[in-house]
């Protein structure tokens, strides 16, 4: 009973050291990120509902497929990702240190016959004098060696870089530090979003679950701007935003520009742009209407959709305004509005007027010329939000990754022995990675080694 | 003169080089591979000329901005480097015969991009105006370019594996005794992932890095993140395979092919059928 029971735990240790377990995760890994790809995911769009059957979006929705990478099965592949990683590392690295910290000094007479580098000389010197000799030319031409006597016969031993061969404990590791980063980021941060109007400031920010998170301080906008190429496309968000602690501005955090990559932490907490828009609420549009026949213009204020009846009973209606006509009047470039003017006892006529172009609104309306001229509404900035304490926990991790991706890839361990026996010396050469690096380098040494006089 | 003439000078070097490498294949004249490779080569020279006169010329516009900022020119960039991954792997090992698996990718890329798309100099999107992209697409594009090489190579592989297995050696061997021997190809295919996978994971830490600047999140499972840690897991596999048992060979070398493919639609495919952040291909974000 207890035998089996042993070797069930064996074989359970067994399976999750098995590079077979590797490769059958990480395939899997790969194949199930596929769904997360094709199906939408998180708040699915109406439109997708609709055209899904009502079975499917039970199913799917079952197995997480919306929410998939954050599922209990996408979840439970990587803890057992993890796992396969930290057991197959504590099977091997004792093995590996073992090697590193316990070298093989001494050449038995079989193992000699398997390299496929090795080189002999003859030499007149006691082994004595022979051993100090070659002591010298080997640390001169790779490394100092350690040396053995055995059985009468001088073991010289060097190694370099033996500790390369950790390289791929580091990728390793490196793999699980950025799990621990991520983990981090996600109990002790958060990520949010707020839009502020120009001229006003926000203490709270709305977390991606729909919480209010308190900033402990306050964000106030001071402007928002667009810019714009000649070609129409977009060049510039740009907010200016001020910090404040109790009401205050903060040194240093006044008036500060962000834009799209560049943005603004403050206490941990980042801010980037992202979105704009106009804060419609509440906001007026201003008109001044013309008679082609003279008198004095009127000046109107609606709101969009609103209408108003002008002093000889025309019936004016604004439709919509935009800050940026450009997109939907190529050609033409500021604030302009939509609207529908309806003349007594005519049909109602619809068409854009502009802040800057007069003359284009001169040649509309009839009996009245109408020009827009601006309006009180205000910008608002839309920012992302981030707190995430395990960010650099998962830039060390990124670090330890490419270097120890380049120890594993561009470095080996490399060894030579020479023998020091009555009468001759043999030299040999053994590397883990890049053998033909190595034979170059061995056989100029061995070349050195051949003309030896001793 | 204009980067546009040059690039299709380029083009049509990489033609000829192609079809050279098919005349070496079938002739086995060592002259005609190596002029095929100098062609290759001077298609080389000649795009790195152009891509330094297209940088240029978008400054001559007033939009100066390093010519990897769209997909006509990333796909440019991208047949650039394969072709310099090419030539790395041809001073150090000297089999010229991979150019005949090779080539074909630049030129495909080549041809494409001039032909079918829109070759005009762009401004550069405010979520672009950053020197991450610079990183981020050169680091990922060596990294792709490696990973096309041993794809080739896998198919060399695979050709010739395949055919000396059934034992079809007379019919095709005239063609397969150029090919370097299965166990070189294993090894080249493994040294091409070798500079391609850690480039791959560069490309997308400087991805993670520039993301988390731009946006605050460094992963946000968006599809061409997704596609391209979906590439990363399969050389990941591919180069564990080799020291697996039962995967050795063949089944590596499969993985290199499929690599390669999940990579063309990380690349492009990504943009053609699936929506994200990724501005390239597809409408402006
Ligand atoms: C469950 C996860 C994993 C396990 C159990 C695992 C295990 C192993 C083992 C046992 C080796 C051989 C070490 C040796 O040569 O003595 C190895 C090599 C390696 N692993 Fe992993 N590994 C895993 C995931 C990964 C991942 C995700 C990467 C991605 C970066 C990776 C990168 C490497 C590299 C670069 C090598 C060296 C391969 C070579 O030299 O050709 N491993 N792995």
């Amino acid at each position: 009973m207890a035998t089996t029971e042993r070797s069930f735990i064996e074989n359970i240790w067994d399976f999750f050291c098995s590079l077979k377990l590797t490769m059958f995760l990480l395939i899997s890994l790969a194949l199930t990120s596929i769904i997360g790809t094709i199906l939408p995911q998180g708040q699915l769009p109406p439109e997708y509902v609709a055209q899904i059957s009502a079975t499917k979006l039970q199913i799917y929705t079952k197995l997480g497929f919306f929410d998939m990478y954050h599922s209990w099965w996408f979840i439970t592949l990587l803890y057992i990702f993890s796992l396969n990683l930290i057991s197959c590392s504590i099977k091997r690295l004792p093995h590996v240190f073992k090697f590193v910290s316990e070298p093989t000094l001494v050449l038995g007479e079989s193992s000699r016959n398997s390299f496929s580098l090795k080189k002999e000389i003859v030499i007149s010197a006691t082994p004595e004098n022979g051993k100090e000799a070659l002591n010298t030319f080997l640390g001169a031409e790779f490394s100092t060696p350690v040396i053995t006597e055995h059985n009468g016969e001088y073991h010289l031993f060097a190694q370099k870089n033996a500790w390369s061969r950790l390289g791929v404990y580091v990728v390793h590791l490196s793999i699980l530090v950025v799990f621990v980063g991520a983990i981090i980021g996600s109990l002790a941060g958060y990520k949010g979003y707020v839009s502020i109007v120009e001229g006003t400031g926000i203490n709270t920010v709305e977390s991606r679950n729909g919480s209010q998170i308190p900033l402990g301080f306050e964000v106030f906008c001071e402007k928002f701007n667009v810019d714009f190429y000649p070609t129409g496309a977009p060049k510039e968000f740009r907010s200016i935003l001020t910090i404040l602690e109790n009401g205050k501005p903060v040194p240093g955090y006044s008036q500060v520009k962000v834009i799209v990559n560049q943005p603004l932490s403050y206490k941990g907490i980042t801010f980037y742009q992202s979105s704009y828009g106009q804060a419609t609420e509440g906001t007026e549009h201003f008109i001044t209407v013309t008679s082609r026949k003279g008198g004095t213009p009127e000046k109107i204020s609606v709101r969009e959709g609103a209408s108003v009846t002008l002093k000889d009973g025309t019936q004016f209606k604004l439709l919509e305004a935009t800050q940026e006509v450009r997109q939907f009047a190529p050609g033409f470039s500021g604030p302009a509005a939509r609207i529908e003017v309806t003349h007594k006892g005519f049909a109602p006529q619809v068409f854009i007027i502009f802040k800057d172009y007069p003359e284009m609104n001169a040649q509309r309306g009839d009996a009245l010329i109408f020009n827009y001229d601006g309006t009180s509404a205000k910008m608002y900035t839309g920012l992302q939000v981030a707190k995430d304490p395990g960010v650099w926990v998962v830039w060390l991790g990124c670090t330890l990754m490419v270097i120890g991706l380049f120890i594993a890839f561009f470095m080996s361990h490399k060894r030579i022995w020479v023998v020091v026996s009555r009468g001759h010396a043999r030299i040999y050469g053994n590397v883990n990675k890049n053998p033909a690096a190595f034979e170059m380098q061995f056989d100029a040494i061995a070349d050195k080694f051949k003309q030896l006089k001793i | 003169m204009t980067s546009s003439m040059l690039f299709n000078v380029t083009t049509l070097a990489y033609l000829i080089s192609m079809l050279m490498f098919f005349v070496f294949l079938a002739s086995k004249n060592k002259t005609v591979g190596n002029a095929a490779c100098y062609i290759a080569y001077t298609g080389f020279i000649v795009q790195t000329v152009a891509i330094g006169l297209r940088w240029k010329e978008s400054y001559d516009q007033g939009v100066g901005h390093a010519p990897l900022s769209n997909l006509y020119e990333s796909i440019v960039f991208f047949t650039w480097t394969i072709i310099l991954i090419f030539a790395l792997i041809d001073f150090k090992y000297k089999y010229r015969v991979i150019g005949a698996f090779v080539v074909p990718f630049a030129l495909l890329g080549m041809a494409w991009a001039q032909l079918g798309m829109n070759t005009g100099i762009e401004p550069l999107v405010p979520a672009l105006q950053s020197n991450w992209l610079l990183y981020h697409v050169i680091t990922c594009f060596l990294g792709y370019a490696a990973f096309a090489v041993a794809c080739g190579i896998s198919i060399m592989y695979l050709i010739k594996t395949g055919i000396e297995g059934s034992g079809g050696s007379a019919s095709a061997g005239g063609l397969l005794s150029m090919f370097p021997p299965t166990k070189v190809l294993d090894d080249l295919n493994y040294r091409s992932i070798m500079i391609g996978f850690p480039l791959l994971t560069l490309g997308i830490i400087t991805g993670a890095a520039w993301a988390n600047y731009a946006w605050g999140t460094y992963w946000s499972w968006d599809p061409k993140e997704t596609w391209s840690l979906i590439v990363w897991f399969v050389y990941a596999a591919f180069l564990h395979a080799r020291i697996t048992k039962g995967w050795v060979g063949k089944r590596a070398a499969w993985l290199s092919v499929i690599g390669f493919a999940a990579t063309i639609f990380c690349y492009l495919g990504v943009n053609l059928f699936l929506s994200g952040l990724h501005s390239y291909g597809g409408g402006a974000k």
